[in-house]
């Protein structure tokens, strides 16, 4: 499409592109400034990296293996009920990491519920800590987000496709080979690549599952670095390797995505004829209620644990939760005003490098972007005064490559399927973006928005250097009540906050896909 | 007036030159073998494709930089004419007004336009609540209310039944004489441009020759395109 | 008339506000949340002052010092409350801290003679368990049993960073073959206290490392008995919380004025129950109900300040070393 005359410039989404590159550069810019010269990485860096790849490429191809079924089942298959369970299954990723944990280990901890019941068969308890209490936390973390991105693939193949392949007597394996396959094809390496990402600055759920240092993270040592040793150089260096990793990986994973998608279809409502068979239908069960299992019953712990507080919950805790919803807000909108413009940009050029500086916010360190902004704001003005907003801002570019990952190939449809038609009739800009790519690109729009108010919700970027203890967060105060002791409390307060969350994705996410087929 | 100044096509090893004339009121098929750049040559004249060298006139303006909704030219695509989140009256009123900020009048002629073709008291419907000939109309519609100097065809109507096409051809000559527009047809059907077209471009061996009338020929081909004639007549 | 008055009161109000000295205290996050001493701290203070007390929360001790240091000589603090002796060496290194005025009768285990820092509470490191637990004599007693325990990174934690220093000073070169008889009895070790203590809670493991007074906010705010810390009889490692002036304050006076408000009893007497520490000096109505109930230590573990850090380091490289096989 390159050189060709597009109805939407790309201009916008590279200034987008540049800001975001903008904050991250120079916060990274203000710590290396800040930071005596140290020496290179040393042995115990090195083993961090390579524990750190190790547990993020197994879990990166555990979470999109599996998601695979998963999202198949769902593509396959109508019931009712079918659009809340794919909402449902999202929360796990919405979690606080604290909550999260405490949820799994009610399931797969050394007195939870399965190592109750293997020891009523007489077995010894589930042993958890390890590589593979760090894979499993990381897949309960991220098989919904990998089946969401693998189903939105699946769901961008017009239903005449289908129908073609129905009328051509196509069964289930023909229709994977036609159809399925290629448009996986197009999911997988995006999802790899940010499930990959999101591991990588694992710490807490690393530590913890992983039974101790050998499980010792990058991003461990870079709290390391800067709590313990406070070397600043350190940090940022370690810093750099870790998003070098995140870039490296993701311009593999995006430059292998393939061109061309199934063109323009009439919205009719899919129909899947290549599922009747009975195999089908029980492979397909199987793995709903396989991942509903494994993703619902921790979710059931962190209910059953916060319901007997919910009631008697303090004042604070009200108070900030509606801090936590303004700050979603804020950082929703500020997210949709970076993510739609970098996506037709990436739509138009065709660059999917453009998407790595998406990672970049991602994978590099909060503690570092956290520390560096705190540094160029701080001689200006009080950080206090800017904690919402700096908040907001961290929030949204975290969130840019999740919403990137769902815009980009329906964007790239409506540029291919309706751009010359938009042209002919002369919509350019605004007039195209209101009335062709908003309407075409609601789902994932609201996919998007969901994502990231939810995610600001639970806090992605807590910077400790910004948090005004006149307006702490909702994930701020779960983390108090626990210093508090008050458990239960706490408990409560983060059932409040998984409910906040989960109902800002809801909302967004319905409103997305109303009227609109799931 | 349509004027092909010295114009040059390229992609990779393709390449197509044109320097020709057309004249108002002119009806035109585009013939050739498949690949030879028929559609690419109306992209150009669309402005989807920007021309290596060259110059395109238009009533003696120069469009070639001219962006392609801002040329007075219509095109219909092979498909995806129509937005299928749009109502078929909005998919028109697109014609009037690209915001679609339409006023009752405009709304008044959009569905005065479908009338026109056929549609009256379908304006509400979505694409996929109409037959394949239905939004051929309703794209046909709006290029009627667009009123553009020239109205060109890729082959819009190639997935239609032979019946049908032929009423669809009869509707877009119709619509070409109300409107006055030069018509290009891009057509693989030799009976499609006796239907309508009164002169021939032929596109073969990197070339889009000067238009020559239809009969002439059709009954006398020249060697290329007995060639092609003669492979689209074989069966299967 | 009436709209006047207002008037008038708002201007002066408005005035008043604007000439109130403001008085800025860094500390670690849990002393200024809502369940922390620092709203009770404040009110007692304003009523004392005539001034705005502000706190500003930062992470932890550790993090606490990562921010003086970051802001250096331009910090907004006036006072800075949460370091421990394990941090002081460290923050009086970097010169921003000017000596106290404080004198008092201080009520710790060890005696205190910083010229620097003034203490206001302190505690004992101590393997909290259920109380129908029959608890090892000490830490050589766990490491041979089949006790599961939670700790913390020291990497990233106050309480784990202790448990470094406790083990090396009861066992000084003996502190590799401790650590070697706790490994197979760490479940697993943890980025901060709360999620320690939560898998403990949650059943996850038989003793998590926290702190003495621990069973009292149990007993006291629960009413809940099932709680014990376990007494070691190699002694326990002591944690002392300091709190000192910034040299570069605006505010000297009402910097040396909150200093020495930090060791009366309207300051002393919150800690208890909001901080779960024991008070720097024991106010007149002594400890609240409860804290009797606690186990008392025989002998008090602390490495002096000035050479926590060189312990620190060498102590950690062992930790790394042995837990990682």
């Amino acid at each position: 499409m390159a050189g060709h005359p597009q109805p939407l410039s790309p201009r916008p989404g590279i200034i987008a592109a540049l800001s975001v590159l903008a904050v991250v550069l120079a916060a990274f810019g203000a710590v290396l400034w800040r930071a005596e010269p140290g020496g290179g990485p040393g042995p115990a860096d090195w083993a961090a990296l390579r524990f750190t790849v190790l547990q993020a490429v197994l879990s990166a191809v555990l979470s999109v293996a599996l998601a695979i079924p998963v999202a198949r089942a769902f593509a396959r298959r109508r019931f009712p009920g079918r659009g809340t369970l794919i909402t449902l299954l999202g929360a796990p990723f919405l979690l606080p990491v604290i909550v999260a944990i405490l949820g799994l280990l009610a399931v797969f901890g050394r007195s939870g519920w399965l190592s109750a019941l293997l020891g009523l068969a007489g077995l010894p308890p589930v042993q958890i800590y390890g590589l593979h209490g760090v894979v499993l936390a990381h897949v309960f973390f991220n098989l919904p987000l990998a089946v969401r991105l693998i189903l939105q693939g699946w769901q961008a193949v017009p239903s005449e496709r289908f129908r073609l392949a129905a009328q051509l007597g196509c069964g289930p394996r023909e229709v994977w080979h036609l159809l399925e396959w290629p448009a996986l094809r197009r999911a997988l390496p995006g999802a790899l690549a940010i499930v990959f990402a999101i591991c990588l600055t694992s710490f807490a759920v690393a530590l913890t599952l992983g039974g101790g240092p050998r499980a010792t993270t990058l991003e461990l040592a870079i709290y390391q670095a800067f709590r313990f040793d406070f070397d600043l150089g350190r940090a940022a260096m370690l810093s750099c390797i870790q998003v070098a990793v995140a870039g490296v990986a993701g311009l593999v994973a995006l430059s292998t995505l393939p061109e061309g998608g199934f063109g323009a279809g009439l919205d009719r409502p899919v129909e899947r004829w290549d599922g009747a068979t009975p195999g089908a239908r029980i492979i397909d069960a199987l793995a709903i209620a396989a991942a509903s299992l494994f993703l619902i019953l921790p979710l059931a712990a962190v209910i059953a644990a916060g319901l007997p507080g919910i009631a008697s919950l303090p004042p604070p805790v009200w108070r900030a939760a509606g801090v936590s919803v303004l700050v979603a807000l804020a950082s929703t909108v500020l997210l949709l005003s970076l993510a739609l413009p970098l996506a037709a940009t990436i739509a138009i050029r065709r660059r999917g490098w453009l998407e790595s500086i998406g990672l970049l916010g991602l994978t590099a360190s909060p503690l570092v972007i956290g520390t560096g902004l705190f540094l160029l704001i701080n001689p200006l003005t009080d950080p206090f005064a800017l904690a919402l907003p700096v908040t907001a801002v961290v929030n949204a570019v975290m969130a840019l490559p999740f919403a990137l990952r769902a815009l980009v190939p329906g964007m790239q449809d409506v540029l291919r399927g309706y751009g010359r038609l938009g042209l002919s009739l002369g919509m350019q800009g605004a007039g195209f973006w209101r009335l062709v790519v908003l309407p075409r690109l609601r789902p994932q729009i609201g996919f998007a928005a969901g994502l990231c108010a939810a995610l600001s919700m639970g806090d992605l970027g807590v910077i400790a250097l910004f948090a005004d203890p006149e307006r702490a967060t909702l994930p701020l105060q779960v983390y108090r009540l626990m210093g508090a002791y008050r458990m239960q409390s706490a408990e409560a307060a983060a059932l409040l906050l998984l409910v906040l969350a989960f109902g800002l994705f809801w909302l967004c996410d319905k409103g997305g896909r109303s009227g609109a087929e799931a | 007036m349509l004027k092909l100044d010295g114009l040059e096509i390229r992609a990779g090893t393709f390449s197509l030159s044109a320097d020709l004339e057309i004249e108002r009121h002119a009806r035109i098929a585009l013939l050739g073998p498949s690949g030879a750049g028929k559609s690419r040559l109306l992209s150009a004249i669309g402005g989807f494709i920007t021309p290596a060298a060259g110059r395109i006139l238009i009533d003696g303006h120069d469009v070639t930089g001219t962006a392609p909704g801002d040329r007075p030219v219509a095109t219909l695509f092979q498909d995806g004419n129509l937005f299928p989140h749009l109502s078929a009256v909005e998919n028109v009123g697109l014609a009037l007004r690209p915001d679609l900020r339409l006023s009752r009048g405009d709304r008044n002629a959009a569905e005065a336009a479908l009338d026109r073709v056929g549609l009256a008291g379908m304006g509400a419907r979505k694409p996929a609540a109409l037959s394949g000939g239905q939004q051929s109309r309703v794209a046909l519609a709006r290029v009627l209310l667009q009123g553009r100097a020239i109205l060109a065809l890729d082959e819009p109507f190639a997935a239609l039944g032979p019946a049908l096409k032929a009423g669809m051809l009869d509707l877009v000559a119709e619509v070409a004489d109300e409107t006055g527009a030069i018509l290009l047809m891009v057509t693989h059907d030799p009976e499609d441009a006796r239907r309508i077209s009164r002169q021939v471009i032929l596109v073969a061996d990197g070339a889009a020759l000067a238009p020559r009338p239809t009969q002439a020929l059709l009954d006398d081909p020249p060697p290329v395109l007995r060639a092609y004639l003669g492979d689209a007549r074989r069966p299967g | 008339m009436r709209a006047l008055t207002f008037a008038a009161c708002v201007c002066f109000a408005g005035t008043a506000i604007a000439e109130t000295p403001e008085l800025t205290v860094y500390t670690y996050d849990s002393f200024v949340s809502d369940w922390g001493p620092g709203p009770a701290v404040e009110k007692a203070f304003e009523q004392t002052c005539a001034c705005d007390l502000k706190f500003v929360g930062a992470g932890d001790g550790a993090a606490l010092l990562s921010r003086i240091k970051l802001e250096g000589e331009r910090t907004r603090a006036d006072i800075v409350l949460g370091l421990d002796t394990s941090l002081t060496a460290a923050a009086a290194a970097t010169g921003l801290f000017a000596p106290h005025t404080v004198s008092a009768e201080f009520d710790l285990p060890v005696s205190w003679a910083d010229p620097v820092f003034v203490p206001y509470d302190w505690g004992y490191f101590a393997f909290v368990h259920n109380a129908d637990l029959k608890a090892p004599a000490n830490l050589r007693a766990l490491g041979d049993s089949d006790l599961k325990i939670v700790i913390q990174d020291p990497r990233s934690s106050t309480p784990g960073l202790g448990l470094l220093m406790w083990v090396k000073a009861a066992y000084g070169d003996e502190a590799a073959a401790i650590w070697q008889g706790l490994a197979d009895n760490i479940v697993t070790v943890t980025k901060g206290w709360s999620e320690a203590y939560g898998l403990f809670l949650e059943g996850e493991a038989d003793m998590v490392l926290s702190y003495t007074t621990s069973p009292a906010y149990h007993l006291i705010a629960e009413d809940d008995t099932s709680k014990a810390a376990a007494a070691f009889d190699e002694g326990h490692y002591m944690q002392v919380e300091v709190a000192g002036k910034i040299a570069g304050t605006d505010q000297p006076e009402l910097a040396d004025q909150f200093l020495a408000f930090m060791v009366t009893d309207a300051f002393q007497s919150i800690i208890p129950t909001t901080n779960w520490m024991y008070p720097a000096v024991t106010p007149e109505d002594g400890l609240p109900a409860g804290f009797e109930t606690l186990i008392q230590p025989q002998t008090a573990l602390l490495i002096p300040a000035a050479e926590a850090e060189a312990v620190r380091d060498a102590a950690l490289a062992e930790w790394l070393d042995i837990l990682s096989r």
